[in-house]
């Protein structure tokens, strides 16, 4: 009767302490986030005497892993973007027409003349002159086709053409345009993710959302709007031939060419060629610099390929104009004075200094694949963080103060057991979301507080129980024993269901919903731990010390 | 001495006046529909898109003189109240200000946000933005979708798990008391008007599993006094089962509800609507455990024979031992 092994004793006392230990670093918190930053510094850039001393601050055999606060609680930005995964087709066109050209030129005799026609973006529309050369065509246009290197899509081509009277369609396949998307998104959350790196804040958190979207919290920066001049910008870089320079904006650019906007000098339009000769993919690096007369600029260097390209182009077309395009809009067009080799070069422009910086870091980062729609965007300021810290703590503390009050008027020296389980439960909960690294969030908070409320459930069925053995006339090694065995069931539904909801709110919510969720759950897992075995221990230890004849529930 | 909330013997008739008590909850239940349907929900614009900002001052707020300046900028529908808190400083004047969705499904720009900033300026210099949220009506729609998704889901889980633990019966009667707070939470949010967010259907969940831990020790009760007394008709087992069971659904109400309070006071304006949800959903979770979840068991009846082995799962895990 009212034995618990000796190896369990030591492990639920084990389970205890180091959850104790886990969750003590969140009692010093700034102490330990100081050090922990100085010591991934020393790793970074090397060690001096200041770090060292941060470091110190904080005993290096203790853990040291913190909860992080949520952006509700730190401030920070939070911004969810949509890529337009579409973008890429058309460029895809682009890039395919002169392919498709060349395949078609020397058919001529069979095709008669052909000519792309003016249609929708993510498609090329071919006129041929000579219908009966028709299945010539395709048959040509599907030699250029390459099987779609995904998983879901293996087996499929990535093009696909087909006729209609006299014109040929060329689009994109559905398998190789979902190949397309997954690429591009990862390609666009790699880019973001370099740009925010490079400008160097802490702790972002960039993820993945659903198919097409990305989610960006960057903690401690001032507004969302400041990060969306980081990474809303594509910054897709061309070297173009200009074809010519107008002031009409709706002027007839012609097939293959495009009429794009001057950055700085409003009312001039300039067409250029579609296909650029260079484009920033083949950029090795950039930094921001001065041009000769001391204006802000931009310096490039073309890797090996890009070089070549923009040396031979440079070489045949001296005396024309080139334009230098940065998303669509024209930087800058300088007539082409002499051949230019060893692929360096310099952007000028109407920069300040910060905006040449900007462009300096966008383009070593690279260019996003398409373009960014954001979809919902939330700055949290820092003072209402602390303020909701303040509060929340205050409550929390009031909160715990009251329930530990009640539950020693109410069950005594049960009591007791049971508040100081309830003090285990907080720190286990702490020390688990350090562990795991989960996030606190403002109804996290709330989680907690509801935590403290529910936890002494499990306790109260137990004493519950206790009482009424006790009263049906029972001992009181018996009544402890059939209390906590008949309480058990009744305990593990309760929270099992709760749990259930838990686990929902947790897979469907995002952001702070989620991060109740969490501190719900593991509260859930915690509370009927303590319960079920902190506080038995508790009282059969007591128990056996004292060996009393009659107990008060 | 003890506090005792529950004497320790108690026999209750909870069910003399079942028809009265299912009434009551038929009758909010109704109102509480209607409501919904005739004012709706305050929804926030995580469920409707658009853009609250919340501003902070040293000055008190005049909210004819920020509308008459936002107005200026014919941004549409725009509405603007102030906040009153008790855990403010003295000179801290706080203000929402809320926007409604600007066209074309993205979140609003960021030269908005300062225009309006400079706009305010003049009003109540040196204003501070402390927080600016904007949702574009694109994802608002989908976060709507998600929400009821989660809650029918909750449900429908906890359906299925109660049907597996005990019988159908049980298990609607849970879910007709699920559905009565659910229903009446909603309500309450519809005749106030308090703001309806995302963090309001975490809530609302957490009021689903709060009011299912009621009723499920309850029945737990219950399916242990079927077996114990198979003579006792059902009404008397179940009026046996609450009275016994009362004095922890009080003790656990009440230091819940505790906890929750000293939130709802002290834990600033933030979070106050989502604690409000929860206060009010400890309650009628309570109360929906003995009058509605209980009441329909009874209205169902249940099979009384749990000789058969298959029946005993909830001995399964009676063994466990520390």
């Amino acid at each position: 009767m009212l034995q618990i092994d000796l190896w369990k004793r030591v492990l639920i006392w084990l389970v205890c302490v180091t959850g104790l230990l886990l969750a003590l670093p969140n009692a010093f918190y700034t102490r330990v986030e100081q050090a922990n930053d100085a010591a991934i510094e020393i790793v970074a850039k090397g060690e001096t005497p200041e770090r060292l001393e941060i470091v110190n601050q904080w005993p290096s055999w203790m853990p040291s892993s913190l909860v992080n606060l949520g952006l509700d609680l730190r401030g920070g930005a939070h911004l969810l973007a949509e890529v337009k995964v579409g973008d890429v087709y058309a460029a895809r066109m682009d890039a395919m027409w002169p392919e498709v050209r060349d395949v078609l030129r020397p058919e001529r005799s069979t095709l008669g003349t052909f000519r792309r026609q003016p249609g929708p973006d993510d498609q090329i529309l071919l006129k041929i002159s000579k219908p009966e050369g028709m299945s010539r065509a395709l048959e040509l246009v599907r030699g250029l086709a390459t099987p779609v290197t995904s998983l879901t899509g293996a087996g499929s081509m990535d093009i696909e053409a087909s006729a209609d009277g006299d014109i040929l369609t060329i689009q994109l396949s559905g398998a190789e345009r979902l190949a397309s998307d997954d690429r591009t998104v990862r390609q666009s959350l790699e880019i973001v993710r370099r740009r925010i790196d490079e400008v160097g804040t802490r702790e972002p958190t960039i993820q993945r959302q659903g198919v097409d979207r990305i989610l960006i919290q960057v903690p401690g920066i001032g507004s969302a709007s400041e990060l969306k001049k980081i990474i809303g910008t594509t910054a897709q870089l061309t070297f173009s031939p200009v074809v010519s320079r107008g002031s009409d904006a709706d002027a007839n650019p012609g097939v293959g060419n495009k009429v794009v906007p001057s950055l700085d000098e409003p009312g001039v339009y300039f067409t250029i060629e579609s296909a650029p000769v260079v484009t920033g993919e083949d950029l090795v690096d950039a930094q921001p610099a001065f041009d000769q007369n001391g204006r802000p600029a931009v310096n490039f260097r073309f890797n090996t390929s890009g070089a070549r390209r923009f040396g031979d182009y440079t070489a045949e077309n001296i005396g024309s104009p080139f334009a230098i395009v940065l998303d669509d809009e024209v930087v800058s067009a300088p007539v082409i004075q002499s051949h230019i080799p060893g692929g360096s070069g310099i952007i000028t422009g109407n920069f300040t200094i910060e905006e040449s910086t900007n462009l300096a870091v966008l383009l070593r980062a690279g260019a996003l694949p398409a373009g960014l729609e954001f979809l919902e965007e939330r700055t949290i300021g820092p003072e209402l963080g602390q303020d909701s810290i303040d509060a929340g703590k205050i409550a929390t503390i009031v909160a715990f103060v009251a329930v530990l009050v009640f539950m020693m008027l109410s069950y005594g020296l049960f009591g007791v057991f049971a508040n100081v389980a309830l003090i285990l439960n907080i720190a286990l909960i702490f020390g688990m979301l350090s562990l795991i690294g989960g996030t606190l969030t403002l109804p996290g908070i709330a989680g907690i507080v509801l935590t403290v409320g529910m936890a002494v459930d499990a306790n109260v069925l137990v004493f519950e129980r206790i009482r009424e053995e006790l009263k049906a006339g029972r001992g009181p090694a018996r009544s402890i024993e059939e209390g906590y065995s008949k309480a058990l069931s009744a305990i593990l539904d309760a929270n099992v269901t709760t749990f259930i909801t838990a686990v929902i709110l947790f897979a469907m919510g995002s952001g702070p919903v989620r991060g109740f969720a969490i501190t719900l759950g593991l509260g859930i897992m915690t509370s009927v731990f303590t319960a079920i075995f902190v506080t038995r221990v508790m009282i059969i230890m007591w128990f056996e010390r004292r060996r009393p004849k009659t107990i008060e529930v | 001495m003890r506090l005792k909330l529950v004497p320790a013997e108690t026999s209750f008739d909870f069910f003399g006046k079942w028809k009265l008590w299912l009434g009551i909850s038929a009758l909010m239940m109704v109102v509480g529909l209607a409501s919904f349907l005739y004012q709706g929900l305050n929804f926030g614009i995580d469920f409707r898109g658009g853009t609250t900002i919340r501003t902070e001052s040293t000055q008190a707020v005049d909210v004819g003189a920020y509308r008459g300046a936002i107005d200026t900028l014919e941004l549409g529908d725009v509405s603007i109240t102030e906040v009153f808190d008790p855990t403010f400083e003295e000179d801290q004047h706080v203000a929402m200000i809320r926007i409604q969705a600007q066209a074309d499904g993205e979140a609003i720009s960021g030269e908005v946000i300062e225009t309006i900033k400079t706009t305010l300026d003049t009003v109540a210099p040196g204003i501070k933005f402390v927080s600016v949220e904007s949702v574009g009506p694109k994802v608002s729609g989908e976060l709507v979708q998600t929400a009821v998704l989660a809650v029918v889901l909750a449900i429908a889980a906890v359906l299925i798990y109660i049907w597996l633990r005990f019988e159908w019966q049980f298990a609607l009667g849970a879910v007709a008391a699920l559905v009565h707070d659910v229903v009446l939470t909603i309500g309450v949010f519809s005749e106030l008007q308090i703001k309806f967010d995302l963090a309001i259907i975490a809530a609302l969940l957490t009021i689903v599993g709060y009011s299912l831990n009621d009723t499920v020790v309850v029945f737990d009760r219950v399916r242990e006094n079927l077996r114990k007394y198979k003579k006792k008709t059902l009404a008397e087992v179940l009026n046996l089962s609450i009275n016994e069971t009362l004095s922890r659904t009080v003790m656990t109400s009440v230091t819940t509800l505790l906890a929750l309070i000293s939130l709802y006071v002290l834990g600033g304006d933030v979070i106050r609507g989502f604690v409000f949800a929860m206060i009010w959903g400890v309650i009628v979770g309570t109360y929906s455990s003995v009058f509605v979840a209980s009441t329909i068991l009874l209205y169902l009846g249940v099979k009384r024979d749990w000789s058969k082995p298959t029946n005993t799962t909830g001995n399964q895990f009676a063994n466990i031992d520390a």
